[in-house]
């Protein structure tokens, strides 16, 4: 805990969903790898392989509308990425995020560029645009999420303290 | 100040206090998961350390996405889940030649009842709604704790209501209520929100029709849909509900975010065009868009009435010749029930596949994927970009009536004029 996640921010649109994120037709698998290297491919075919360790993606509103699938969240979380940033979140795929220990934070993404280099202490959940040296205020998440996220997902969540904590 | 249907639901399943925005923990009836979402699920139920799962009986699992299995990998996938359910002493499981799409037979099962809350691991649990209860997608990990616990932690959700005055036009019923809706509202029009579907034209619609607009609730953001349960529910429910259930009903003064009203008398069958549910218009609008391939089926149109509607149309005529037609019954009983009412030999007749339920086309998995410039009008729910095959494919989202009207013409096509002709 107390760490400092910086890297790049990889810019979407509108209403990204689940589809684009990762494709139906490679759901079949637990292999995460497989699903990262196919990540946002219908939208932007050479995206995954520009991704590094550290990124980040920022979207604007509706982010991972669609289908339920947490290979969406996966795909993300195995490419290396950060944390998600959009100005809203479809709500299975905001769950699915927290779930899998990957951050999805609502903020006013218009304050970030392709390319912006952006910091997150994930402690604080405080965020940065250090390309434009500024902070970025984040809505904050609920006691529940937060919790969840701090132990890296549901699952780790789980084993720790055995039941929802409220 | 009253409490809508969806706050009366979940306060009977919590200790909590159910207002809009709080956050309760409630207890689930049915949790289910396919074959796309139930792997992922167990091992996450396994990784959590958990050894049994809550109830055996509230518990369902349906392979369907990429069943009969497409290659090895599905086949993978399913066995994990087949194998699962074996272990775990999980009586609904639904094997091939026994099940179907999940979201068609869940309803039909009696498993899904008026006043549950219901979660199940693919966006379009949110159909049973149509039955008066809480019925939301989830992902696999809160699916797992689900099963775990017999419980989830949810936000309550503010409802709007949607309120429809009138009488529908022949051939337009539910698909295009839904698709009117989501035109108007946005693909965001009801993020995070409970959709509440009142008024005449709802009452008068068949059970049928309210499953296929509570289903595509989740194209609008919503996080459930629901119908008051009336006597058309509690008609379809005799000698089918596997359990007791409690019906629920909205108060007078309940209070709603926000309320939506329409007269619908002069609504023409609805199309959504490429590549959004919301990018929606008037069949009128569409003519002359040529298609390659025709899809009826899905958990959105794969219902008796849903096929009673094709046959219909169908009846004594021939697909165009550039077209291809794949029609899907829901589940093995739609299945048989069409087979003795003459439906799929009509559809053989025509000109058209028939195939064995499963969900394959309408996420571009088997059984239909769409080749570059392709363009299909499907009664499905999604036409995102590749959502159906090549990303450069088009799909269009229409009814049945639309869809089979389209096979018969080679283009986008209203039922009336098909007819007529």
């Amino acid at each position: 805990m107390g760490e400092i996640l910086r890297g790049r921010a990889f810019k979407l649109g509108d209403n990204i969903n689940t589809d684009y994120i990762i494709a139906g037709k490679y759901t079949k698998t637990l292999d995460y790898a497989f699903l990262a290297e196919h990540l946002l491919e219908d939208v932007d075919p050479t995206i995954a392989k520009r991704i590094k360790r550290g990124d980040f993606l920022v979207a604007g509103k509706n982010f991972g509308c669609g289908s339920s699938r947490e290979q969406a969240a996966i795909a993300i979380k195995y490419a290396g990425i950060s944390a998600v940033l959009a100005k809203s979140f479809a709500r299975i795929f905001f769950r699915n995020a927290i779930n899998l220990g990957l951050p999805a934070l609502v903020c006013d993404t218009d304050l970030v560029d392709e390319g912006d280099e952006l910091e997150l202490d994930i402690e604080t959940l405080s965020l940065k645009n250090l390309s434009k040296s500024i902070p970025i205020p984040v809505v904050p998440l609920n006691k529940i999420m937060v919790n969840i996220l701090r132990e890296g997902g549901l699952v780790p969540y789980l084993k720790k303290h055995g039941d929802y904590v409220f | 100040m009253g409490k809508t249907i969806i706050e009366k639901i979940l306060q009977a399943h919590t200790k909590d206090e159910v207002k809009p925005d709080r956050l309760i923990e409630a207890d689930i009836d049915l949790a289910f998961a396919n074959d796309i979402t139930a792997p992922l699920a167990i091992e996450d139920f396994k990784l959590m350390g958990a050894k049994k799962v809550f109830d055996p009986e509230k518990v369902a699992l349906i392979p369907d996405h990429f069943t009969p299995n497409k290659d090895i990998k599905s086949a993978e996938q399913a066995k994990l889940v087949k194998e699962f359910a074996k272990e775990y002493g999980i009586k609904h499981y639904f094997e091939v030649g026994r099940g179907g799409i999940e979201h068609v037979l869940l309803h039909e099962e009696g498993l899904t009842l008026p006043g549950d809350v219901i979660i199940g691991a693919d966006s379009h649990s949110c159909t049973y709604g149509a039955l008066g209860c809480f019925a939301t997608g989830v992902g696999s990990t809160d699916l797992a704790a689900a099963w775990a616990l017999g419980k989830l932690w949810f936000k309550v959700p503010r409802t709007m209501k949607f309120i429809y005055h009138g009488k529908l036009k022949r051939w337009v019923g539910g698909k295009d209520i839904i698709l009117f809706t989501i035109g108007q509202i946005g693909v965001d029009g009801a993020l995070y929100r409970a959709m509440e579907f009142s008024g005449d034209v709802i009452r008068e619609l068949p059970m049928d029709d309210r499953f296929t607009i509570c289903n595509m609730v989740i194209e609008a953001g919503g996080k459930c849909g629901v119908i008051e349960p009336d006597e058309k529910t509690i008609e379809y429910l005799n000698g089918r509900a596997k359990r007791n259930y409690r019906i629920f009903k909205s108060d007078p003064d309940a209070e709603y975010e926000k309320i939506y009203e329409w007269d619908l008398s002069e609504l023409e069958p609805q199309v959504a065009m490429p590549h959004s549910p919301a990018n929606v218009k008037g069949v009128s609008q569409l003519r002359g868009v040529k298609v390659d391939q025709v899809v009826i089926g899905s958990c959105t149109n794969g219902r008796l009435r849903d096929l009673a509607i094709a046959a219909e149309i169908l009846k004594g005529k021939k697909v165009h010749p550039d077209v291809r037609v794949i029609i899907f019954p829901g589940t093995q009983r739609v299945y048989k029930e069409a087979l003795k009412l003459g439906y799929i030999e009509t559809f053989i007749e025509s000109g058209a596949a028939v195939s064995t339920p499963t969900c394959g086309p309408c996420l571009g998995g088997h059984m239909g994927v769409l080749a570059k410039g392709e363009t299909c009008i499907s009664t499905t729910n999604r036409n995102f970009i590749g959502r159906m095959g090549h990303k450069d494919s088009y799909v269009y989202l229409a009814s049945p009536a639309v869809a089979a009207a389209s096979a018969i013409a080679g283009e986008i096509a209203s039922p009336e004029e098909v007819m007529k002709g």
